[in-house]
């Protein structure tokens, strides 16, 4: 039977990885390498890293930890930021990613997406989704794109079907009414995302406790869950979090 | 040293830093001369099944045919598999290499597809290639199209129904999931492949550790 992944994510800045309340106030949380060996040693299925800061200044640190991260993981990795061009993707691959997720560019240019799913496969191509409540309806969510802070007017249901049909392989939807907020995750959004396409849904933002991962691969029918900060610190173990999945007999991986 | 065959479509990073990290020195080629004259040969794939006309196009699918016959072992990693079988549902004018018999065909309606995550391996036959490996070992899969139960599927994993998840006959291995992204039982896997001797079976495998 196929099992629901948990996957830790990384937010790096400037080579290091960074923890902070809505992109503010970021405090050092350690080297990426090094957490990136950590999670996937302690039972995460698979390991995102994904660089905040991303600018052209960036490209080589960036590129830099991310060969330092893949030399020693044998579990999918995947790297995001700042990615526009099939070029960036494919330096990327080079230095180890297996995936790579995109946002803002999918966008813009809607054609990145079907042009690196053709060069490296939809495998390896995630489209990350911010996505924000704009009505009362429970699945009425707007994309929104340059972190979180430009509106773009699409329905976020309509685009997610719009990148499978371009060739996306999975999509990572963050809800941003929850992200930060560790009150749990937005299961009415992931649940209508991960019923309107085939390709696995992603959940990420407001994962606070383990119940709440109970709740978004049940209410949520998400394929996979994302967190950052729990997992930082020592708020949260991975291996006492499956355990809690195994006990609401939702199958996972573990013990691995 | 292992030959990794480019067929200029996908990621060959990460099998090649498998191979490095349990010592095995790896080269990259598109080149039929040195496939004829491999030594071991890895073949990973990604993307549709169609990509196989690539490879003859390149000269490749003819050179891996005379080394397999000459008995140097293959490894087929995702669809790599696939290309082992007579052919595919998803490109039913392309031809794959037939070291099984079948054709490989889209997941049943009544799962979601693709097939992306960490399933079990359970061993259907006595193999070599999952040896040291435990029983129901998790490992990661990525794929729409999966091939059929033939005598020599010795891996299997359930998504909508069983398939072969895990292939051999004789000098000829292959696996759907990716054994460089299957934490230590895909490890384990490519070092039974890289020890395979074809002059001398069965013999031991090193292994580090026991293996999930």
């Amino acid at each position: 039977m196929l099992t629901k992944r948990i996957i830790a994510c990384l937010d790096v800045s400037h080579g290091r990885v960074v923890k902070g309340v809505n992109f503010v106030d970021l405090k050092d949380a350690g080297d990426p390498a090094e957490l990136a060996y950590r999670h996937a040693a302690s039972g995460s299925d698979e390991v995102v890293l994904l660089d905040i800061t991303a600018t052209h200044e960036q490209r080589g640190i960036l590129l830099d930890a991310v060969h330092r991260a893949a030399r020693e993981l044998f579990v999918p990795f995947t790297v995001g930021g700042g990615v526009r061009s099939l070029e960036n993707a494919a330096s990327l691959f080079d230095a180890g990613a297996d995936k790579i997720t995109i946002n803002s560019a999918a966008v813009t240019n809607p054609e990145l997406i079907t042009e690196i799913a053709e060069r490296f496969g939809s495998q390896a191509v995630v489209i990350a989704i911010d996505a924000k409540s704009r009505s009362s309806s429970p699945t009425d969510y707007e994309v929104y794109v340059t972190g979180g802070r430009k509106p773009t007017g699409r329905d976020a249901l309509a685009w997610a079907k719009e990148v499978e049909s371009r060739g996306a392989g999975e999509i990572m939807l963050t809800s941003m009414d929850r992200d930060g907020t560790q009150i749990g995750f937005d299961c009415p959004i992931t649940a209508a995302m991960a019923q309107s396409v085939s390709i696995p849904v992603i959940a990420s933002g407001g994962a606070g406790n383990a119940g709440h991962f109970v709740e978004v691969f049940t209410e949520g029918h998400a394929d996979a869950a994302l967190a950052a900060s729990i997992f930082h610190y020592g708020i949260a173990n991975v291996g006492e979090l499956k355990q809690t999945l195994l006990a609401a007999n939702i199958p996972v991986r573990w013990p691995c | 040293m292992i030959t990794i065959i480019d067929y200029r479509a996908g990621n060959l990073a990460s099998v090649q830093k498998a191979l490095a990290h349990i010592g095995e020195q790896s080269v990259v080629t598109d080149d039929p001369h040195s496939v004829r004259k491999a030594e071991r040969i890895v073949l990973p794939g990604v993307g549709h099944f169609a990509a196989m006309q690539r490879l003859d196009d390149l000269g490749l699918k003819s050179a891996i045919r005379d080394a397999i016959a000459r008995g140097v072992p293959f490894l087929g990693i995702c669809l790599g598999l696939q290309w082992l079988f007579e052919g595919s549902t998803e490109a039913p004018n392309v031809e794959g290499l037939g070291v099984f018999p079948g054709l490989c065909e889209r997941f049943p309606s009544s799962v979601k597809s693709p097939h992306v995550g960490w399933n079990r391996l359970r061993r259907r036959h006595f193999c070599y290639l999952l040896q040291r490996v435990n029983e129901g070992a998790f490992v990661y899969y990525t794929h729409s199209y999966r091939a059929p139960l033939v005598d020599g599927a010795v891996g299997i994993s359930t998504y909508g129904d069983t398939f072969a998840g895990a292939v051999e006959r004789a000098n000829v291995f292959g696996v759907q999931f990716h054994p460089e992204k299957s934490g230590d039982a895909g490890l384990q896997i490519l070092r039974n492949f890289c020890a395979y001797n074809p002059m001398c079976q069965p013999q031991a495998v090193p292994s580090s550790e026991g293996v999930a």
